[in-house]
């Protein structure tokens, strides 16, 4: 009797463990999927600016065109600890060169290193996972365009338990969804759920969330208490902005404000990657935010 | 009664440092607040000319843009005394960076004046001018407020 309950608990043991192993395991993007695209460097440039990857990725002071050399070297403190931005230039060794554009989707889009490990979610691949099979292979081509810089990345300052990278898994199983959060029903509007569900991710800062650190999506883009120092990051809903679509616009390609106060904090790199776009992406992005629900 | 005195007198030496150092800054705060409130309120009439918001007028944008002109010459760093800082005292976003940085602060504040003249000289020139005159001006503050002000 004694005996088969203790089987019984080694058994339920090995289960557990097995099924903690297949929630916690990685799952690289299918091979194949993108290596049969081609990508244009000149779209690619496009989503370049869109995801903002040089906002966190260039040198902590680089300015102008520096700002395209991905050196890393950024702190982004969390409450699970300080998050150091890698080297992703295409420097062979320290950066990103030699990986292949399988690699490249499934850091992207999965948050998988090439070797196999599960990437912390402050890469905001949660929100890349929406991206377009053809949008990863065009911002892949545009990367190639891209100098190198030998700084080697320097590690993460997280502490116990998030530093178990395993258990990045359970959190993936949690919150990493592909699925778009909201309903687009024509071309403008969808291109605005582009911008903000995916590239520009919007909501990683914009949306509160979790004890786990995943968005809580029933408050999508409700606002949330600044990650990294005091204050907060405001609310995007109708019932909360009060701002035209045209003050919406013209704030991300001016950084002003209606009643002209200017962009401040991580904003001012957004804004900054917004102005580069074209005028129908910063009005598609106003059309988004006053179609939420709450709004007319 | 000797012993609640005293725990006044301890409540007291607590609670005033903080008092009196925003009694001290408030002076300050005003004036620096209602300098940016100035410049804001002149961009104002500019912007919404520019924007197509507000019917184009010469003479009032010519006379916005003396005005942005004028701010810009202030020395900001006396209204940026040492502790007038938003993690020493309430009422403010300045960041200690400031004070780290004074000379960087005083050449992005110059890049204000540069942006400002720019506009000065076309605000003049018709609607289309304000535009293109108005990127680097918006530039000059977000530059400032990306390192030097704290989030809402």
């Amino acid at each position: 009797m004694i005996r088969t309950g203790l089987f019984g608990l080694v058994a339920l043991a090995v289960i557990a463990g097995a099924a903690g192993l297949w929630i916690t395991r990685t799952t690289p993007a299918e091979p194949g999927r993108f290596e049969a695209l081609s990508g244009d460097p000149e779209r690619g440039e496009t989503v370049f600016v869109a995801a903002g990857c040089a906002s966190c990725h260039h040198a902590p002071d680089a300015e102008g065109e520096s700002k395209r050399v991905l050196a890393g070297g950024q702190r982004f403190p969390s409450d699970f600890g300080t998050f150091v931005a890698p080297n992703i230039s295409t420097d062979p060794e320290h950066g990103i060169g030699a990986w292949e554009i399988g690699d490249f989707a499934g850091a992207v889009t999965q948050g998988v290193s090439p070797d196999g490990a599960h990437y912390y979610p402050a890469f905001p691949y949660a929100a890349y996972t929406r991206m377009a099979d053809q949008d990863v292979a065009d911002l892949w081509a545009f990367w190639q365009t891209l100098p190198a810089d030998p700084t080697p990345s320097a590690a993460h300052e997280i502490a116990f338990p998030f530093s178990i990278r395993r258990s990045i898994g359970v959190w993936k199983a949690l919150y990493l969804d592909d699925d778009w959060i909201t309903p687009a029903e024509e071309p403008q509007l969808e291109r605005g759920r582009t911008l903000v569900e995916a590239l520009a991710h919007c909501g990683e800062c914009h949306t509160p969330r979790t004890t786990l650190g995943g968005l809580d999506i029933d408050r999508w883009l409700g606002g949330a208490p600044n990650p990294s120092g005091e204050g907060t990051i405001p609310s995007l809903r109708p019932e909360d902005l009060d701002w035209s679509a045209s003050d919406i616009a013209y704030y991300l390609e001016s950084g002003f404000t209606p009643d002209y106060d200017s962009v401040g904090g991580h904003m001012v790199a957004v804004v900054e990657n917004f102005a580069q776009l074209e005028a129908a992406d910063r009005e598609a992005v106003a059309a988004y935010l006053k179609a939420l629900p709450g709004g007319e | 009664m000797f012993r609640l005195a005293a725990i006044a007198a301890t409540a007291v030496a607590i609670a005033s440092p903080t008092l009196a150092q925003d009694d001290d800054f408030e002076d300050v705060l005003t004036a620096r607040q209602g300098m940016f409130r100035i410049l804001a309120i002149n961009l104002g009439i500019i912007g919404d000319m520019a924007k197509g918001d507000t019917e184009y007028d010469a003479e009032q944008a010519t006379m916005a843009a003396d005005n942005l002109h004028a701010v810009s010459m202030i020395n900001p760093l006396i209204l940026f005394p040492e502790g007038s800082d938003a993690e020493a005292i309430d009422g403010t976003r300045a960041l200690p960076a400031i004070w780290e940085n004074t000379d960087d602060v005083g050449s992005k504040w110059a890049d204000l004046g540069e942006a400002v003249s720019g506009l000065q000289e076309v605000a003049g020139d018709g609607r289309e001018a304000l535009g293109p005159a108005l990127g680097p001006v918006g530039n000059a503050c977000k530059a400032c407020h990306d390192e030097y002000r704290a989030s809402e």
